[in-house]
């Protein structure tokens, strides 16, 4: 510290200690402290900032200074956290996960201080169930507006009429190639695995997560995406063993393998092929013409939350048009919201990744609650791994 | 009534061990009580822990036959790929290093432990995959050569983390060797090969074993390099135990296969210490 600075100071360091400790003995006030060290003067300025700290929104309920979210890898756009903060003062820690039954064991093992986190629809009613989510307060969410929702993706988010959940944005889980390298043509969940076991043997990869993995080698074998039927459980399990030695990784972030070309062909869900399909033209998506996932991911606000003034504040922020479609077009999901749909650009809009024809959708299927709980399909999933 | 000298060293004693023992009881017996508890507990219709008392946990073990199975093949095969690469290295550094740069070269091996291994193995895949080394072979025309998530991988990247566990070691105990020994055994007409065979390498043995002991008891455990270099294929008991916790949430099974990779880890460390006490000691004798 140069001399001059320390001249021009409101008050030492020395004496910036002594007054700390003599408050913190509590010999002093705290406004005596706050007068004389100076800083009760910086706070005063800075809260009058407009924007800054207390920008008229956020006035009203006192948000802290930090904040935990938890979701998914490659999902949000970093500068939509930065304008939040610089709203509202509260930095946000962004915590990302790989499946959601691992979001659901960290929120049963409990201590995760998240105040906000995403959720997929078919998973939310067993957080209800085990108490482990609010209802949301929708007073403190004004920017939500169930009227222009498209209730398709949004009904899971209520469970026995009341609001758990509002939505993020709707997805499906498709199949991602890339066409200098795959030649064969890979329209279905059939031909994805037969594809693996030859033109693309050792290239190919399948989610870490049991829902997708299992889900699409049933439908390739035209059983339900959400079976646990026994003896539909134990083909897919023979099919994927069968195709394991030929895959390239069993891993849910392959956004690095597929960029690198160490992948060639995964599955994939839309966002994640959109990005990579706008970086790399020759890596395609496709819908399997035989089934598949179509999702829709939520906010949900975990009953341990620590900041929940926090956590409502940036949903809140999430759910205002104007910052959402910012995040729409860095991650490249599609929205559930029609006034977000309506300030998209139209290469977004017609990217038919992102915004498949009808035709496409009708064969695919939403999660269904029984496969996050189900043991037999856990069980698959490890004798499938460790093969 | 005035404290007897050996009253007094007790309580000293005791006050010097109250921490340690504190800490372990605190952060190891009681966490392994607790998984204990869960191990003959059920688990609850949405996962997690049910209690019970039920030895199902343990008779379903062997639906993790194939990862016990690949982690007690991997355990002594990685160990024993790690001696016979890290002892030449120990042997030059302890015996034919110039003693000037002895200290400089003996901190090389250690250096890279600054870095967190995770980084490291992650440093790995760049270089094992289509942008490293494939990439170079490509320019000399060897095509589509393909080296990440291999078992040839993830078996480089364990002998790469765990090779300074197994020099260190070997190399301290190379180090006390007295070279008379060695001079006298060539007096006596031993070749260089029989010198070695019949008393460095003896002589070194406690440090072999201390080191095949340490990486054999990590690797039992290893979780991280399967998965990073081995692309979620290869399937250690590591990797069962992060699934049954992250992903199926089955506590009590996850316990079960704790509280048994506990006991594995607990006879390989016995066994190795009776080996490592018997060569000592007997060697010890012969010394004096």
């Amino acid at each position: 510290m140069s001399k001059w600075f320390r001249e021009n100071a409101p008050i030492s360091a020395r004496d910036l200690t002594e007054e700390f400790m003599r408050l913190k003995r509590g010999s002093v006030t705290r406004r005596h402290f706050l007068g004389v060290t100076g800083l009760g003067l910086a706070a005063a300025v800075l809260a009058r900032q407009p924007g800054l700290f207390s920008s008229e929104a956020y006035a009203a309920e006192d948000l802290g200074s930090a904040m935990s979210l938890a979701t998914w890898p490659n999902y949000h756009d970093p500068a939509t956290f930065e304008a939040f903060t610089a709203a509202t003062g509260v930095a946000v820690e962004v915590n990302v996960f790989g499946s959601n039954e691992e979001m659901l064991a960290k929120l049963q093992a409990g201590g995760t201080g998240w105040d906000l986190f995403v959720p997929t629809n078919y998973t939310i009613s067993t957080y209800v169930s085990l108490g482990l989510i609010d209802p949301i307060d929708l007073a403190k969410v004004p920017n939500f507006d169930p009227k222009t929702q498209n209730t398709r993706f949004t009904n899971e988010g209520t469970v026995d009429g009341k609001v758990f959940a509002l939505p993020k944005n709707w997805g499906t889980t498709g199949i991602a190639f890339n066409s200098d390298k795959v030649k064969s043509p890979v329209t279905s969940w059939k031909e994805f695995f037969e594809v693996a076991m030859t033109e693309a043997d050792g290239r190919a990869m399948v989610h870490d997560y049991q829902l997708t993995t299992i889900g699409n080698a049933l439908v390739s074998l035209g059983f339900s995406f959400n079976s646990v039927k026994p003896e539909e459980l134990a083909k897919a399990e023979e099919l994927l063993i069968k195709v394991k030695p030929h895959l390239y990784a069993i891993n849910s972030d392959y956004q690095p393998s597929m960029r690198a070309s160490d992948a060639w062909m995964t599955m994939c869900w839309t966002n994640d092929g959109a990005q990579l399909n706008r970086d790399i033209p020759e890596i395609q998506f496709v819908l399997g013409t035989d089934g598949g996932e179509i999702w829709s991911d939520f906010y949900a606000v975990p009953t341990s939350a620590a900041n929940k003034p926090a956590g409502y504040a940036l949903l809140n922020f999430l759910m205002d048009p104007q910052n959402a479609v910012k995040e729409h077009v860095a991650n490249g999901a599609p929205t559930t919201d029609s006034r977000v749909l309506s300030l998209l650009p139209a290469e977004i809009t017609g990217n038919k990744i992102v915004y498949p024809d009808e035709a496409a959708l009708t064969p695919l299927e939403f999660g269904a609650a029984v496969t996050l709980t189900d043991p037999a399909r856990a069980e698959l999933m490890a004798r499938f791994k460790s093969a | 009534m005035p404290l007897t000298m050996t009253t007094k060293r007790r309580l000293v004693t005791t006050a010097l061990l109250a921490p340690a023992s504190v800490w372990l009881f605190v952060f190891l017996v009681l966490p392994f009580i607790a998984m204990m508890v869960f191990s003959v507990g059920e688990r609850g219709p949405a996962g997690g822990y049910q209690t019970a008392f039920t030895f199902a946990q343990y008779a379903n073990l062997p639906a993790r036959s194939a990862a016990y199975w690949n982690t007690l093949m991997l355990a002594p095969v990685g160990a024993f790929v790690c001696l016979i690469v890290a002892y030449p290295t120990a042997y030059y550094l302890a015996v034919k290093a110039n003693p000037r740069y002895r200290l400089l070269l003996v901190s090389l091996v250690v250096v890279p432990f600054w870095t967190s291994l995770l980084v490291r193995t992650y440093a790995w895949m760049y270089i094992l995959g289509s942008r490293g080394i494939p990439n170079l072979l490509d320019m000399i025309g060897i095509e589509d050569v393909r080296l990440l998530n291999t078992p040839g991988a993830v078996l480089l990247g364990i002998v790469y983390g765990y090779l300074p566990l197994m020099i260190m070691p070997i190399y301290v105990s190379l180090e006390k060797l007295d070279r008379r020994l060695l001079e006298a055994s060539a007096d006596l007409g031993a070749k260089p090969v029989s010198t070695f065979f019949s008393v460095t390498l003896p002589l070194s043995l406690p440090g072999v074993m201390t080191g095949v002991a340490l990486v054999t008891i990590l690797l039992l455990g290893e979780y991280l390099i399967p998965q990073l270099l081995g692309g979620g294929k290869v399937f250690f008991i590591g990797n069962a135990l992060v699934d049954l916790f992250l992903q199926s949430r089955n506590w009590p099974f996850g316990s079960a296969i704790a509280v048994t990779l506990v006991a594995i880890v607990v006879v390989v460390l016995m066994v190795a210490m009776r080996i490592a006490w018997r060569i000592s000691g007997t060697r010890q004798v012969d010394l004096v």
